[in-house]
């Protein structure tokens, strides 16, 4: 038996709340792999990030500043970081935060640390308000989208949406409006949290599943597992989900990868309608929070990311368990003010 | 004017209302402030202090007390004896 | 013992929250010098407020602009964007550096052949341009571009009376992809209205279509519609070349780049999302090097864009009047800078930093300024350092469009001064005085005294 590589690696988006980021789930993954051992760096954006306080899963966390900083703060906090951690790698996970480490990647890279990031121009495409175009470009259903920067457009947009219409949030939110009233209503609430633009999206009525996958940046799918979401939350997350086989899913999965050369982690958010035609929703440009899901069904995809950042070529899974399901629970956990304390005032724990 | 008793002031700026659960940071001169009055110092001392310590003047550290007090008072940090101002 | 430094004492609840678009931004690094000069030197030597503009960072920053289509394509000219800011020594930066005048009125006409610049290389643009413009346009063989019919037929009129054969463009606008459409201003593409202008042009035959002119809008965030725009200049093109055998000399894609400034609204900074000079060139070249122009005979390629070259170059100097808390325990600053000075906060949340150190200690401040008027506010939510009376701050990226908006109102306008490529700081305009304001107004016989 040959020693184990360890990788230390920082790991974004440890909210594992109603709403979880995806990083607690990343992080087991990690722990679980199987061709490197890991040390996992924590950062932060705010102090109750329930991931900050899991010792057994986190062995240190450092906040690091918002998005809305600029790249520069979150650089020189990131170098910091480095100079006492000797990162190998940083594992992003939040949608928001996702384009300045994109811009930040090849200055990441000068100091060492690794990334496996899409580009910036696949993050863009895939964007909520150029779906569309998307869609026309590479050959998909995908619903009819307009972005809008004005309250008063939506009185100009009934001519091309009917209602019901979905209202999107730039990064994150949605709401289904079934007249001007509550698509206003939804716009600013959406609005005021996220900025503008607002993505106006027609509603395709149908089933919903999802897909998470890697993409090696080639165009050559190095996973791919769809499911079904058996539990919605009222914040439209899921509680509960399944692994299914869907030849469908998986060829549509491999044509996305394929003619758009994915780089990295990815959710598709698809809706079957009653025809039984495939519509693309939202394209995530990172893991999701259920890729636990993935990880029990049989293909392990931080751990097969962290082989393509770090050059060890991982092979393509071929298979996984179909009928593995998700049941997601909150667990309270006893944290001492101490710690709170800690990272609040230093920023570290 | 007093800080309420089980209020608990660590070192590093953090502050702790147990009667709450609510917790704050202050800068270094919030802090020192603090343990001034939990020492039970009034207004002259404390300026007597702040003004022996910094580079600063008579009626903008009273002005800055003032409205520290204020905020202390919003926070509920102070012992509410229905003492009037001294 | 030496007194240490003062800082307001700060209590701040600790609030947990995820990330949102109200996150602190860090923006209390100091800005202490501009261009080797203190910012505490400048206050002292010319009050605050003070403007101050870069000549340094305005060269820099056309240079780079001008490498981004210079490496992509063969024949390009930029033409200083007068409303942009028209203090004449900043204008003589552009024009030293190769820019011609664009200007949009007869006053910004004047002003650019008093800074020197020949009528050849004036563009004359805009809707309102008076029959007096117009022949003074026509003498000096200026490149007047037609915003409407009535302009069109005025100038055919002055042609035949002046026996003289105007070079003009037509202004073109467009649906590129980007909303609201800037169709008010010129003869739209897609409905057809572009071509019957055109076409009058060409059968009059007494005027020179020299050129193609669109302006797609303002601070455009994506550089794939000026793309469009090139594509459909250029299509237009080919079909006056087609249907009259005519061959225009010039396109000129107008303005509208965004500069680094963060716009209300927007989550991320400016700096990280807007894009870069050489992202506009590239949409804009590679448009027009695909288009069915021959190879060896591309149109000059003139670009009038103001916002992307002086903004950065520009700062607001001033000083904190007072702080204090409104009724809902929220800490508000009142700075000697308003939006009288500032019209450019109405559209960005400026960057704003501190002219010295100061701890890492922050305070969520609403940020007012000086003038007895309630929609006088800088910034409606800014971390800033616990800044007292007295202590100076600069307001960066505030170059374009202020020293032209401004408005003397409630108070007078205070001194700009350019700093140097030397390294001297030059002052290029005065601060007004109670006279410049008052040596307009004419007083009636029966005003002149009064008993209280």
């Amino acid at each position: 038996m040959t020693d184990k590589k360890t990788i230390k690696i920082a790991v974004t988006a440890l909210n594992a709340i109603d709403s979880p980021g995806p990083g607690v789930s990343v992080i087991r993954g990690l722990r679980e792999a199987e061709s490197f051992d890991v040390q996992i760096i924590g950062l932060s954006y705010e102090s109750l990030e329930p991931g900050i306080y899991m010792h057994d899963l986190v062995d240190k966390t450092y906040q690091i500043p918002y998005p809305s900083s600029g790249t520069s703060a979150l650089f020189e906090r990131l170098r910091y970081i480095h100079e006492k951690e000797k990162l190998d790698m940083i594992i992003p996970n939040f949608d928001a935060e996702l384009f300045s480490f994109m811009k930040l990647a090849p200055e990441l890279d000068k100091l060492g640390i690794k990334t496996f990031l899409p580009t910036v121009k696949q993050y863009e495409e895939r964007e909520k308000f150029n779906l569309p175009a998307f869609g026309e470009k590479y050959g998909f259903n995908v619903p009819e989208s307009k972005a809008i920067h004005n309250i008063a457009d939506l009185y100009s947009i009934g001519s091309t949406f009917d209602y019901p219409l979905v209202v999107k949030g730039k990064f994150y939110d949605a709401g289904i409006a079934y007249n001007i009233d509550q698509a206003k209503s939804y716009f600013n609430k959406i609005s005021a949290k996220w900025g503008l633009p607002i993505i106006i999206q027609e509603f395709v009525h149908g089933t919903e599943f999802n897909v998470t996958g890697l993409g090696d940046g080639e165009g050559n799918t190095i996973s791919a597992v769809p499911i079904r979401k058996q539990y919605i939350t009222d914040k439209g997350k899921a509680w509960g989900g399944i692994s299914i086989s869907d030849k469908e899913m998986l060829d549509l999965t491999d044509q996305f990868i394929s003619s758009t050369k994915w780089r990295g982690g990815f959710e598709l958010e698809l809706m079957k309608n009653k025809e039984g035609k495939f519509f693309i929703l939202e394209i995530n440009p990172r893991i999701p929070a259920w890729v636990y899901l993935a990880v029990g069904a049989g293909q392990n995809i931080p751990e097969a990311l962290v082989k393509l950042a770090m050059g060890m070529n991982p092979k393509p899974f071929s298979d996984y368990a179909v009928g593995k399901m998700f049941i997601r629970y909150s667990w309270d956990m006893i944290v001492d003010l101490e710690e709170f304390q800690q990272i609040s005032t230093y920023g570290e724990l | 004017m007093k800080i309420k008793k089980n209020v608990a002031i660590s070192d590093s700026g953090f502050i702790f209302n147990p009667d709450t659960g609510e917790s704050f940071s202050a800068n270094p001169i919030g802090m020192e402030m603090l343990e001034m009055l939990r020492d039970g110092m009034d207004y002259e001392e404390i300026r007597k202090n702040i003004l022996d310590k910094y580079k600063s003047e008579k009626d903008t550290v009273e002005k800055d007390y003032n409205d520290f007090i204020t905020m202390l008072k919003q926070y509920n940090l102070i012992e509410n004896d229905g003492q009037k101002d001294d | 013992m030496e007194k240490l430094r003062y800082e307001r004492p700060l209590i701040r609840k600790l609030e947990s929250d995820m990330p949102n678009k109200f996150g602190s931004r860090t923006e209390f690094l100091p800005k202490t010098h501009i261009d080797g000069i203190a910012v505490k030197d400048l206050i002292n030597d010319y009050g605050s407020p003070l403007f101050v503009i870069s000549e340094k960072n305005i060269r820099e920053t056309y240079q780079s602009a001008k490498k981004a289509f210079t490496t992509r394509y063969p024949k390009i000219q930029f033409a200083w964007s007068y409303k942009t800011n028209y203090l004449s020594a900043v204008c003589n930066v552009f024009h030293q550096e190769g820019s011609w005048a664009e200007v949009v009125s007869g006053f910004e006409y004047d002003k650019a052949l008093a800074n020197g610049v020949s009528g050849k290389k004036i563009i004359f643009n805009g809707p309102d341009k008076t029959e007096d413009d117009l022949r003074k346009a026509i003498t000096n063989d200026s490149l007047i571009h037609i915003d409407h019919l009535d302009e069109l037929y005025t100038i055919i009129e002055l042609a035949d009376e002046m026996k003289q054969k105007p070079r003009v463009a037509i202004r073109v606008n467009m649906d590129t992809g980007v909303y609201p459409i800037w169709d008010r201003f010129g003869f739209n593409y897609e409905n057809g209205q572009a071509w019957d202008a055109l076409n009058k042009i060409m059968r009059s035959g007494k005027l020179e279509l020299v050129g193609l002119h669109t302006h797609i809008g303002t601070f455009m965030l994506t550089a794939q519609a000026y793309g469009t725009a090139a594509y459909k200049l250029a299509d237009l093109a080919i079909g006056i070349r087609n249907r009259y055998n005519h061959k225009i000399k010039y396109i000129d894609m107008g303005g509208g780049f965004a500069s680094s400034n963060t716009l209300k609204g927007a989550y991320l900074p400016g700096t990280d999302t807007n894009p870069t000079f050489d992202d506009y060139a590239e949409a804009i070249t590679s448009a027009l090097i695909n288009s069915d122009f021959e190879p060896g005979n591309l149109p000059l390629l003139i670009l009038e864009t103001g916002r992307a070259l002086i903004d950065d170059a520009g700062y607001l100097l001033g000083s904190v009047i007072s702080n204090k808390r409104l009724s809902d325990g929220r800490r508000n600053t009142i700075v000697d800078v308003g939006v009288n000075l500032l019209f450019t906060s109405f559209w960005y949340d400026h960057k704003i930093t501190p002219a010295r150190e100061f701890t890492h200690y922050v305070e969520d401040t609403v940020l007012y300024g000086p003038l007895c008027m309630n929609i006088d506010v800088i910034r409606e939510n800014v971390s800033l350092p616990l800044m007292n009376k007295g202590d100076q701050f600069v307001i960066h990226s505030v170059g374009a469009y202020n020293l032209t908006q401004w408005m003397q109102f409630i108070t007078l306008r205070p001194k700009v001064v350019m700093i140097g490529s030397d390294g001297k700081p030059y002052l290029i305009r005065e601060s007004e005085s109670i006279e410049s304001i008052t040596a307009y107004e004419k007083m009636p016989e029966h005003l002149k005294s009064f008993k209280l």
